[in-house]
């Protein structure tokens, strides 16, 4: 594995490869975020965060030219678990690794790859359309990004299996930044399944993920998050959903030490939706850290979040959601629930639902709670012979049926429920 | 004498004995139910035994001595005004957290049940069917019933068999199974429920609360029929706690017991279910309010 020996230097980030409008952007890009402070917890949308311990000085960025080649076992397990594909893309330390796309795909001008090397001159207007630059980690990202995966559906193509996007951390001590930017084209119909794992290293990694919804297409997003316990993740998901379009996003978040996750979903063109749905549970020092914005600016676009999440042994969680309805978003409605289960008593779990209406013709609803598994489950269950640990399996397990139920990849299912039990058993 | 009254002289307590010394007489056993008793030898009887049990809340005593015997075969009602204690009698015997024992025991077969925790009085053979069955969201009947069955040593491969034989026989619309535990059920479709998972675990004693309440005649009747077969069918013994008569016109009673205010005030066969039906509580000293 490469030994980082860099800084977050502007020498650094001209060592990366690619045209000039990427060294540009790059270089603005630390410019700008050399001039504003890391974020604190004395900020709002880093409250009960722990980003005050972040060391910045611990990471340096993976500037290698070339990712290491090959696929290792275990990014193959990752990528056969989603199970049949349109399409193979690995990114190894944010760098392309390997890429297989189903040839008739190619031949409907599907393009899976890095956007480099995919798409060198209209990049410049992808990279960056949906997320913008809301923090200091963005623009650290972008400073030094090295290759972005690209998924491009052109208008009317509708694929019948999704495309598997892994993006491996090996460097330890590194800092990565992955990009995955995903276009769906008009009247278009996609599933892609993007899987964030690493080996065994202590890590940093900021991903950006942006998704673009063209009118009337349909998104299907599914993001496995298993880094290793030694991993900082402080990723950010940006979607924007046009006109009558839809964008089903479904997050399971079992690894990584502090994994943030940062989702703004823009409903931008009138009659859109777009639902939301996290899995979480973290067990021994883990933290999961959740901040949404459902943002409502075009008329009659329906959002719909359900985040849940379990925390065990002196893991905490973060969930922080504002729902936000601008002016002119009339006829639109809303919906957001963020439910948590403490299972031990020195884990914590914090839910922060927000409501910011600018607009009077809209249905908007929120809940959500925290609280330790039900004692009248927990008896009834006992009442008909389940010994309290079986009890407490089934409890969970069905806590998180619900929504493991719901995620777009009906191959993934079962082995997310099969790691929530493990996750529940482990000592 | 039937198979069912040998049974309990074996153990040198008919049940015609246990009964009489209430006042009450006791059923003609199996045969009078239509269906043969099972054979003498094969289940010598079982007896759950209720002495001088006091058991509250941390705040108050709501159970203020309460004696029963219960064999099997047999059909104990409890009747009594809201606020009684019958649903804490209920629960008490399940070992619902929050209940606490004063003083007194339950006793299944000599076991002293207040010792266990809840899911080992179930195994030791003891169901309580609750007023309001709890919802369980996510959780198949099949998989509780198979978790059930996992730690009493039984194949759980025979829970679907088992679950579809049961809902049949009480006409239980095979595609509530599915559904998970008590959710989007109305009240009869939960008893319903909770009537299959009583036939799946073949319960020694059966503690009904309320069983009546929130369901209609014909779901009372089809839960009503099947425990009333299965006293004959497993020799299941049947604590029936009870505001109202009408459950007893399916189920019928060996013995009827009147709870008030905490304690047991008369003890009866069903005429005396009858004459509460004429006299309501109050000759026990309880208005219409039930206080």
């Amino acid at each position: 594995m490469t030994t980082p020996s860099t800084e977050f230097t502007a020498d650094a980030a001209a060592a990366l490869p690619g045209p000039a409008w990427m060294q540009q952007r790059r270089a603005d890009a630390l410019a700008r975020f050399e001039a504003r402070a890391l974020p604190t917890e004395a900020e709002e949308v880093w409250r009960y965060s722990r980003i005050d311990e972040l060391d910045l000085s611990a990471y340096r960025p993976v500037v290698a030219r070339e990712a290491p080649t090959g696929l290792p076992a275990a990014v193959t397990a990752v990528a056969d678990a989603a199970g049949p594909r349109s399409g193979l893309l690995v990114m190894r330390d944010g760098r392309l690794s390997h890429a297989e796309l189903r040839d008739d795909l190619s031949a409907k001008g599907v393009v899976l790859g890095s956007l480099l090397q995919a798409a060198p001159d209209e990049g410049a207007e992808v990279l960056g359309a949906v997320a913008g630059a809301p923090d200091a980690f963005v623009e650290l990202a972008t400073a030094f990004l090295g290759e972005a995966a690209f998924v491009r559906v052109p208008s009317k193509v509708e694929l019948d299996a999704p495309l598997v996007v892994v993006h491996w951390l090996d460097t330890d001590g590194g800092a990565v930044f992955p990009r995955t930017l995903v276009q769906v084209g008009e009247s278009s119909q996609a599933g892609v399944i993007e899987v964030a794992a690493s080996d065994d290293v202590a890590g940093l990694a900021a991903p950006v993920v942006e998704l673009d919804v063209g009118d009337a297409a349909n998104l299907a997003y599914l993001g496995l998050q298993q880094l290793g316990s030694r991993v900082w993740q402080v990723a950010y998901q940006a979607s924007r959903v046009g006109r009558d379009a839809s964008l089903r996003s479904f997050t399971a978040a079992l690894g990584g030490g502090y994994a943030r996750l940062r989702t703004d979903s823009r409903l931008a063109g009138q009659g859109g939706s777009t639902q939301l749905m996290a899995a979480f549970f973290g067990a021994g020092d883990q933290m999961h850290d959740f901040r949404t914005l459902q943002d409502h600016d075009a008329p009659r676009t329906t959002s719909d979040l359900l985040f849940k999440g379990a925390v065990r042994d002196r893991a905490r969680s973060v969930y922080s959601g504002l729902i936000r309805i601008r002016h002119g978003a009339h006829g639109s409605n809303a919906f957001q629930t963020n439910r948590n289960l403490v299972l031990s008593e020195g884990a914590h779990a914090d839910s922060v639902p927000n409501l910011e209406i600018e607009e009077n013709d809209v249905r908007c609803s929120h809940a959500s709670t925290v609280g330790p598994i039900d004692e009248e489950q927990r008896y009834y269950l006992e009442s008909r012979g389940v010994p309290p640990a079986a009890a407490d399996r089934l409890i969970v397990g069905g806590f998180f049926g619900d929504i493991l139920d719901r995620a777009p990849a009906p191959g993934v299912r079962a082995r997310l429920r099969q790691a929530v039990n493990d996750r529940l058993e482990s000592d | 004498m039937t198979p069912a009254r040998e049974a309990g002289g074996d153990r040198g307590a008919p049940a015609r004995e246990a009964g009489g010394d209430r006042g009450a007489p006791a059923r003609e056993a199996g045969g009078d139910r239509g269906a043969p008793a099972r054979e003498a030898g094969a289940d010598q009887g079982s007896v759950l035994s209720v002495v001088g049990l006091r058991a509250g809340v941390p705040e108050r005593e709501i159970l203020e001595g309460i004696d029963l015997e219960l064999r099997s075969g047999e059909v104990h009602a409890v009747m009594g005004p809201n606020g009684s204690g019958k649903s804490t009698l209920a629960h008490v015997l399940m070992g619902r957290p929050g209940i606490r024992v004063t003083a007194g025991g339950v006793s299944l077969d000599g076991i002293d049940l207040l010792a266990l925790p809840t899911w080992k009085r179930a195994q030791a053979g003891l169901f309580l069917l609750p007023q309001y069955p709890t919802e369980v969201p996510g959780v198949s009947l099949d998989d509780a019933l198979g978790e059930a069955l996992t730690a009493a040593g039984r194949d759980r491969a025979e829970v679907p068999e088992l679950v579809a034989a049961e809902a049949s026989r009480i006409g239980f619309d095979p595609r509530f199974l599915d559904r998970p535990l008590n959710v989007d059920l109305s009240g009869g479709e939960k008893k319903r429920n909770e009537t299959v998972q009583l036939g799946v675990l073949g319960p020694r004693f059966a503690v009904l609360d309320e069983v009546d309440s929130g369901l209609d005649i014909d779901a009372l009747r089809a839960v009503a029929r099947r425990i009333e077969a299965a006293t004959t069918e497993s020799n299941l013994g049947v604590l029936a706690i009870t505001h109202y008569t009408r459950l007893l016109h399916v189920l019928r009673a060996d013995a009827v017991h009147v709870l008030v205010r905490g304690s047991i005030v008369a003890s009866g066969g069903p005429e005396l279910a009858e004459e509460l039906e004429q006299t309501g509580y109050a000759p026990y000293g309880v208005d219409e309010r039930g206080t």
